[in-house]
């Protein structure tokens, strides 16, 4: 029985190494395979030059169009929804301090809106964007993927302001602080690192979403110039390349891929940077 | 002298004094304060009334086709004929059950297992690995894992799992979906799992121990049957997440509106549906509508998945 015991013990502890490497090795496996099929057909051509005449025929032309569509999409989405978001995850910590229990439920709705999946922002979108008579455009694109990102945002940035000291906010206070004061002298301060992380979070949620675009961007092969102009964006070109039966337009697709994931690994280092160097301000409990 | 003089170039602050001063900045500090409030105010509008706007925008859209078919025929009939006016959902919600059962079947157990040998066994440099490989899996876009799954999953299957199981297969299946969509809800649901483990007071370790239990006996009598509760909604999370995800699935899925009969067949979830014919849902009567009320149950089923998961976890956390 002892022995059993001890078996058992060891069975798991193995079973539980192997598993730990298996998600190490399936991320490994990931980037290694667009990686390795990506990389040949990735040229300068590629990132600097929009479609050409017979471009999804395999001849010349490039994604620009798709990279920067993507970028405008996200960089105006995660700005929209920082202009929301962050009023709101600073407004919970700061003005309704007192009331632990309306602050659970907005927390309480905030997960639930981070489990609805992309698909269903984008049906919404899209619904918002007939009735209003609206064509698929950029404008609809970022409406969308900002209620998208809305609250990933917030929810990141309260997990942060949760942690500070609430000492802080009586001392700013006794001081004749306003609670707008207390939010954005105080407050924002000390959570510059954690703002950071959660800003690029969403900007790599926003970037890599194609669920929620499908419907509300449109494609074209244009870089656009106004708002209302419909939007090729990365996700999409890849999606739709990969879905083409000519090799050397699935390669591109590969290509593509591989230049998204670079961006979303960007941002990710880059916020692990930041969260670290930014650290320094902070008052610890 | 002097003074009169310099008062009579300025005539404006004839009674200036250093209260008014004081006073101007009080009241536009009041004032900033009031506005920046109002803003707040205008966004947890937003924020709070967002899920019922999406619920209720697209249930509007969908009344047109539940006032046409009753909603238990278009959820029971497996009869797709958008031509013809028919929208049975069945085939499309059976693939959609399928795809995440089989998901949470691969990523659970992995998932428990790491959960456990992260926080009870594993090495400090073990933990500065996976906690980034987690975070950078974490936020890989579904359309790369999509990517990887045409690459390396559809070959393998239809080279390898369906050969040696003495099946035939493209690929593209049940179980290339599933497979996919596992590896996208493990950091997911680890991340869960670790906060899980990490909220269970240490005395009961402690005190399990000290009679004399193994560090084995102890997580498997003691931790684990504490932390069973918050274990299933973490689960029920990754349920709703692999529920609804739908760039990645449509991929390598097959996407055949057939109800799948095996894992080696294709299937045809309900996101996938939703996503393959946004285009040419405005040019037949009733199509959009069908295509909303794909949205809505996705919707709803994603939220009651989570609310019911939510609540158990909020409920263990208060206990411990």
């Amino acid at each position: 029985m002892r022995r059993f015991r001890h078996t058992e013990e060891k069975l798991f502890r193995v079973l539980m190494f192997l598993s730990t490497n298996i998600i190490v090795i399936s991320l490994g496996i990931i980037i290694f395979s667009i990686l390795y099929k990506g990389l040949p057909s990735l040229t300068w051509e590629m990132v600097s030059q929009t479609p050409k005449g017979g471009f999804y025929f395999g001849k010349e032309g490039g994604i620009l169009n798709a990279i920067i569509g993507s970028l405008y999409l996200a960089v105006a989405s995660t700005v929209l929804a920082l202009l929301i978001g962050l009023p709101v995850a600073l407004m919970m910590n700061v003005h309704l301090i007192k009331y632990t229990k309306l602050v659970n439920g907005i927390r309480f709705l905030l997960d639930l809106l981070w489990g609805v999946p992309s698909i269903v922002y984008g049906a919404f979108g899209f619904t918002v964007m007939i009735y209003f008579g609206l064509k698929t455009s950029l404008l609809a694109g970022i409406i969308t993927v900002t209620l998208f990102i809305i609250p990933i945002m917030v929810r990141a940035m309260d997990e942060v302001l949760k942690t500070i000291p609430r000492g802080l906010m009586e001392t700013a206070m006794s001081l004749g602080s306003t609670s707008s004061e207390i939010s954005y002298r105080v407050y924002l301060k000390q959570v510059i690192p954690g703002l950071v992380t959660a800003v690029l979070l969403s900007f790599g949620r926003a970037i890599g979403d194609a669920a929620s675009v499908l419907f509300t961007t449109g494609y074209t092969d244009h870089i656009p110039t106004a708002l209302g102009q419909p939007t090729a964006t990365l996700p999409l070109a890849i999606f739709f390349q990969l879905s083409s039966p000519i090799p050397e337009v699935q390669n591109r697709a590969y290509a593509s891929a591989l230049v998204l994931t670079i961006i979303i690994l960007a941002t990710s280092i880059l916020s692990r940077y930041f969260s670290k160097k930014y650290q320094k301000n902070r008052i610890k409990q | 002298m002097l003074t009169l003089q310099k008062r009579k170039s300025k005539p404006k602050y004839k009674n200036f004094q250093s209260r008014d001063v004081v006073r101007f900045f009080k009241v536009k500090r009041h004032l900033r304060s009031k506005l920046h409030t109002t803003w707040m105010v205008i966004g947890l509008i937003v924020v709070i009334l967002l899920p019922f706007i999406l619920g209720v925008g697209l249930y509007i859209k969908s009344l047109l086709l539940l006032e046409d078919q009753s909603l238990f025929n278009l959820l029971f009939s497996s009869d797709w004929r958008p031509l013809a006016g028919k929208f049975g959902f069945l085939t499309f919600i059976i693939s959609s059950v399928w795809v995440t059962i089989i998901a949470l079947l691969i990523a659970g157990p992995i998932c428990l297992l790491t959960a456990i040998h992260l926080t009870q066994y594993a090495k400090n440099w073990v933990l500065k690995v996976v906690h980034p490989v987690i975070d950078i899996l974490a936020g890989i876009p579904s359309v790369i894992f999509g990517v990887w799954g045409i690459l390396i999953i559809v070959p393998f299957i239809s080279d390898y799992i369906a050969p040696f199981l003495g099946k035939q297969s493209s690929g593209y299946s049940i179980l290339a979906g599933s497979i996919v969509l596992a590896v996208m809800i493990i950091p997911f649901i680890l991340n869960i799992l670790i906060e899980v483990f990490r909220t269970l007071p240490d005395e009961l370790k402690e005190s399990s121990l000290s009679l004399g239990a193994t560090k084995w006996q102890t997580i498997k009598f003691v931790l684990v049957k504490k932390a069973f509760p918050g274990i299933i909604s973490a689960f029920g999370l990754g349920v709703s997440r692999a529920f609804g995800e739908t760039i990645a699935v449509l991929m390598v899925v097959g996407n055949v509106t057939t109800i799948p009969k095996g894992l080696f067949q294709p299937g045809y979830p309900l996101p996938a549906l939703i996503a393959n014919n946004y285009g040419e849902m405005l040019s037949i009567p009733l199509y959009d509508s069908a295509l909303m009320l794909a949205a809505l149950v996705l919707f709803v089923v994603v939220m009651l998945f989570n609310l019911g998961s939510r609540i158990a976890i909020s409920r263990l956390e208060e206990k411990g």
